[in-house]
């Protein structure tokens, strides 16, 4: 009986001392986990969840970077600052050619290259559709785009494989002339893949016009705003129930008075 | 004695024969390798992708059903194709190879026991030196850990350090700094603990070690045949699943999942006491009547 109680004793303190070190080596773990896995800049291949999802079911196998055949995707190494073993490019080297049979996409054993968000349906059929694709935005440096300068250069216009759609040439009047014109690019997000052609194809010595990631690129307006001049989105009025204000009744006290409070 | 000594001179005749398991190990273990290294670098569609997930003539799938786990733990779900490849290795190694993927696949295996086998030759397992020891167990709680953290932080928290595929996906991929990684597992193995990766911290190891503790290819002792040299002991690398050697009175399998079917036992036993065999029915309880 007693030699049972002692056993039993021995098996509690092991186990709590196993709890014990498991905590202390779990948090120093599971701290260098949560840091390695952020990384805001990351440009992921055509079709990937969004970065939190995409980060849980990524199994790291490499299948989409076997399936590119401009060799674009790399697997994150220790060393490249990225989280280990994730897919992921850099358009100034090695933009997305963005293929019309998408490689990449398909190969993924785990679903973190979702197909369905790079296809469309098209005669009643679900196809690839390449153009879905939401990699990353463009961004435009108005500073030092040679462009802005009033130097005629469209070269990132024309290595967008939707020309006129995602990047447009607006003309302006160069005012210090007085007799040219600027071609300014200008990037529309809803057409954007994120390819980074541009960003390959940007004269300037450091790219000028380069892939963000969407979230980090653009704002978001909130959900009250109203486009009057948008029918679509004149129908978020449907519910209201017209113009609703709030009163709050004035302050009985002197100026001086509530203006002193908790002197 | 006299008959060891003949058994050994009878083997060093064919180096082929006295090292059979561990060379044919070292050729599926780098046969693999270069195939899915073949399968990056010239598209090869024998083996693509790497051990993480991979397609076998761009048909069969196959995953690792530790890190498919680990995605549960975070939350989220697989598609059916990683699925059907955790099942399928799952299947192999609990029906059929035990812990095998330890000593017949795993990259990492080569350089522990490259380890291991100067430790032997420099004889750096003495008692004076204070090896520092650490339980065998602490891999399971390893194990145990790495799905909370998945669950916690939302990220498969054994493949964000796993430094068997960093090596893997290292020679498959690029390296980067994952050799310095290696290294570490390498001189962690080579001057701190015997064994000290694979046989006390992987959880890998520990995982194949649960599920295939059922497994049907077994090494299997026979008692009447040895003669307690306990050559087989100072080569296994988890020596305490040689515990029936010199203490039980029967013939009886290796039933620790933690065994990884290496075969070394078998190959330096001079007395031909150990074997590979198929475990259908554990014959311990039978025979302990006899003795």
């Amino acid at each position: 009986m007693e030699e049972k109680k002692i056993s039993r004793r021995k098996l509690i303190v092991t186990t709590l001392q196993g709890i014990g070190i498991s905590f202390m080596g779990g948090s120093l773990w599971a701290g260098f986990v949560y840091e390695a896995k952020s990384e805001p800049l990351i440009l992921r291949p055509p079709g990937a969840l969004p970065e939190d999802e995409f980060i849980k079911k990524c199994i790291k196998c490499g299948l989409c970077v076997e399936g590119c055949p401009y060799d674009v995707l790399y697997l994150a190494k220790p060393g490249d600052n990225k989280p280990l073993g994730t897919p992921y490019f850099i358009p100034r080297t090695n933009p997305c050619r963005m293929c019309e049979d998408i490689p990449c996409v398909p190969p993924c054993p785990t679903g973190a290259l979702d197909i369905k968000s790079v296809s469309s349906v098209k005669d009643g059929k679900e196809v690839l559709d390449i153009n879905k694709a939401r990699m990353g935005v463009a961004v435009v440096d108005h500073e030092n785009c040679i462009a802005f300068w009033g130097i005629q250069c469209d070269a990132c216009y024309r290595a967008c494989p939707l020309m006129d759609k995602a990047i447009t040439l607006e003309y302006e009047r160069n005012e210090r002339t007085g007799k040219h014109a600027f071609l300014k690019p200008v990037v529309h997000t809803d057409y954007c893949t994120g390819c980074g052609l541009c960003e390959k194809a940007c004269v300037t010595e450091k790219a000028s016009i380069f892939v963000l990631p969407r979230h980090i690129a653009l704002g978001k307006a909130g959900k009250h705003y109203v486009k009057g001049w948008e029918e679509k989105d004149e129908s978020k009025l449907k519910s209201s129930e017209g113009i609703q204000t709030q009163k709050t009744e004035r302050t009985h006290k002197k100026a001086e008075d509530y203006l002193n409070e908790g002197l | 004695m006299e008959n060891v000594i003949e058994h050994n001179e009878e083997k060093k005749g064919s180096i082929l024969h006295r090292y059979k398991y561990l060379f044919l190990r070292r050729f599926t273990q780098i046969t693999i390798l270069v195939l899915y290294i073949g399968g990056n670098v010239y598209s090869w569609k024998i083996l693509q992708g790497n051990l993480s997930s991979s397609k076998i003539m761009n048909v069969i799938p196959m995953a690792d059903p530790y890190a498919v786990l680990q995605i549960f733990a975070t939350g989220s779900l697989v598609a059916i194709d990683t699925l059907i490849g955790a099942l399928i290795v799952l299947f192999f190694y609990a029906v059929i190879g035990g812990r095998a993927f330890c000593a017949w696949v795993c990259p990492m295996n080569m350089i522990t026991d490259l380890a291991n086998w100067i430790r032997r030759k420099f004889k750096l397992d003495k008692d004076e030196y204070h090896p520092l020891t650490i339980s065998r167990n602490v891999r399971y709680w390893i194990l145990a850990v790495s799905f909370v953290i998945s669950a916690f932080v939302m990220t498969p928290a054994f493949e964000m350090v796993n430094p068997i595929s960093m090596l893997h996906r290292g020679l498959i991929f690029g390296m980067g700094f994952g050799w310095t990684v290696v290294a570490a597992v390498f001189f962690f193995d080579l001057f701190v603990v015997k064994n000290g990766w694979c046989g006390h911290l992987c959880p890998l190891g520990a995982f194949y070690s649960i599920i295939g503790k059922k497994s049907l290819i077994r090494v299997y002792h026979n008692h009447d045949k040895c003669t307690l040299c306990m050559e087989c002991k100072a080569v296994c690398p988890e020596k305490p699943v040689l515990h029936m050697v010199g203490k039980d009175g029967f013939n009886s399998f290796v039933n620790s999942g933690a065994c990884i079917n290496c075969g070394r036992c078998i190959e330096v036993c001079p007395a031909d006491a150990l074997s590979f065999k198929f475990r259908l029915k554990n014959p311990q309880k039978e025979e302990k009547n006899h003795v």
